[in-house]
């Protein structure tokens, strides 16, 4: 009985005074606002970084090559760059790249008008869904330089087959990507358009197609970069009976040549496109786009 | 004259309601009759399961009744449209890719409603109206949640529509910020004297935003009654309890009823 009392006041917190502060101190001596130092400014520049980290890669490459000392294994950066200089200034380059642009463009371009209409098909009805379905786990695993020698049978040596194959690693990638963009809009975003009396194509373009555009984007980009990889690899077989050259054929001749400088060149050149078009262009489309809506960081 | 004043709004006649899950036919509404008038502020109370916000989907034209009809100003409900503006619940109601400005000027613009100009005139009032003009231009990542919310009621009152369908806009709130759009939203009615329909679970909200209180009895949903409320939770001269305790036990009389029949059976 004389117990309880003192247990009863373990268990409750400690009893402590109320306080209120008049006022709340004025001149503080800690800092509130700074500017950040000039180092703090450039780190925080992402591109300067990044070409902190190229520069770097250089340095090695440079410093390796020397000390290797064998310009048939691995030329120097240095005479890979003077190689690259006159490739595209006294060479044909300029025309090679050109060409296996132009190709490219064609196959990215028909593989996306492809992948719309197939998309719009399973958009509309079940069946198209099931279609398009079928046809992505089918053929997306199948990598488009197996269908070289069937499209040199059936669209000859001519920029047919090439399209083709370019056609092919485009179009799953994308239409992949972009249907299940279409699936994952939000119920709400959906019934906030047909709210607003939207059907049919205006509901397409207006709501779902920004509202899906970042698996939209993402599927432009991994469908460029199959395009491109694709490219490459069936100039690199194609191109010595087309004869018509191309990037990878540039590459190929040099090794034949034994211009180990000219094949680091060429593959330079395809690095070199492969950053431009994700830094220019798709960078700056995800900036006033997809990051401007906060759909991502 | 005379007569159309006291023709109801919207007239939900006998509608019953169904939905089907991957396993089940699920009565959401069975018979269901109510009447919305002109500036009414009618909210639909009941507790979860009792179909209210299926109900207002089916008023909002997305759904169609297996039995009965719904019909706003003599003209039956058949689909979704710009007269029945939607706030609903979630934060990501508003289209990402627009600014505030243009967030409440697109429904205005894609329903032919207005022209351009004359759209962003109203818009920029409603927007005044909700106390949002300094982020006009904002996109809605940037803002909170009740801003958010805001910006939805802006939109849906912008557009002037017969009826305004609200299906527990505030639930995802925190309290403070809650009470205070609650507020907000009296104070908008006050002005413009628009009609609006509110689903709600919470018992003082419905209280204080409603008019006309319809409550719903759950599996499947049924009217129990339709009480009326003067926005203050007052005691009823007759029989001395609270309008919020009078709600409470009818909702609460069921399940004490439910638990005997679990004890006994």
């Amino acid at each position: 009985m004389a117990e309880s009392p003192t247990r009863a006041s373990e268990k409750m917190p400690m009893m402590r005074d109320e306080f209120i502060r008049q006022e709340i101190q004025a001149n503080l001596d800690t800092v509130v606002q700074k500017p950040l130092t000039l180092w703090e400014k450039l780190y925080n520049i992402t591109s300067l970084r990044k070409i902190a980290i190229l520069v770097l890669l250089a340095v090695i490459w440079q410093v390796y090559s020397s000390h290797l000392n064998n310009p048939l294994l691995m030329p120097k950066f240095s005479s890979t760059v003077a190689a690259l200089y006159d490739a595209l200034f006294h060479g044909e380059l300029f025309t090679q790249v050109g060409y296996s642009i132009r190709v490219l463009l064609m196959g990215y371009a028909s593989g996306l008008a492809l992948a719309t209409v197939l998309v719009i098909t399973a958009m509309t009805s079940r069946i198209g869904n099931d279609f398009l379905e079928t046809l992505t786990s089918m053929f997306n695993p199948l990598p488009a330089i197996a269908l070289l020698p069937l499209a040199l049978i059936w669209f000859g040596l001519g920029n047919g087959s090439m399209v083709f194959v370019l056609i092919h690693s485009v179009l799953w990638s994308v239409a992949l990507n972009t249907h299940s963009g279409f699936q994952s809009v939000s119920g709400t975003l959906r019934m906030v358009g047909r709210n607003y009396g939207l059907s049919g194509f205006r509901y397409i373009i207006k709501i779902l197609i920004p509202a899906a555009f970042p698996s939209i984007l993402t599927g432009l980009k991994i469908g460029w970069a199959f395009a491109w990889r694709t490219l490459i690899a069936a100039e690199l077989v194609f191109g010595v009976s087309s004869g018509s050259g191309g990037l990878g054929w540039f590459i190929y001749e040099n090794k034949n040549e034994l211009n180990i400088a000219y094949v680091f060149a060429g593959l330079f050149t395809v690095i070199i496109i492969g950053l431009a078009v994700e830094n220019l262009i798709f960078r700056n489309i995800e900036a006033r786009t997809v990051r401007k809506w906060g759909m991502q960081q | 004259m005379q007569q159309t004043n006291t023709s109801p709004l919207l007239d939900v006649n006998g509608v019953t309601l169904q939905y089907k899950t991957k396993q089940h036919l699920v009565t959401a509404t069975y018979r269901v009759d109510f009447e919305v008038y002109k500036s009414d502020r009618f909210v639909l109370l009941g507790p979860s399961g009792c179909g209210k916000s299926t109900l207002l989907k089916a008023v909002g034209g997305y759904m169609r009744p297996v039995e009965g009809d719904i019909s706003l100003g003599g003209k039956r409900v058949t689909r979704p449209g710009p007269d029945r503006m939607m706030v609903f619940q979630e934060f990501d109601q508003l289209l990402p890719w627009k600014t505030v400005k243009h967030n409440v000027m697109f429904p205005l613009c894609a329903s032919g409603k207005c022209a351009a100009k004359e759209a962003e005139e109203r818009a920029m009032n409603y927007i005044e109206k909700v106390n949002l003009t300094k982020f006009a231009n904002s996109y809605p990542h940037t803002l909170s949640g009740g801003m958010k919310q805001r910006v939805a009621i802006a939109r849906g009152m912008a557009m002037e529509p017969d009826i305004l369908l609200m299906d527990e806009p505030f639930a995802a709130l925190d309290a403070l910020t809650r009470r205070k759009m609650q507020e907000e939203l009296l104070q908008l009615w006050e002005d413009t004297r628009f009609t609006v329909l509110f689903v709600t679970h919470s018992i003082p909200e419905a209280v204080m935003i409603g008019n006309r209180i319809l409550l719903l009895s759950p599996h499947p949903g049924q009217v129990k009654a339709e009480l009326n409320s003067c926005g203050k939770d007052e005691v009823n001269p007759d029989t001395g309890v609270k309008l919020s305790d009078r709600i409470h036990e009818m909702l609460f009389a069921d399940q004490v009823e439910e638990e005997q029949e679990v004890i006994h059976g």
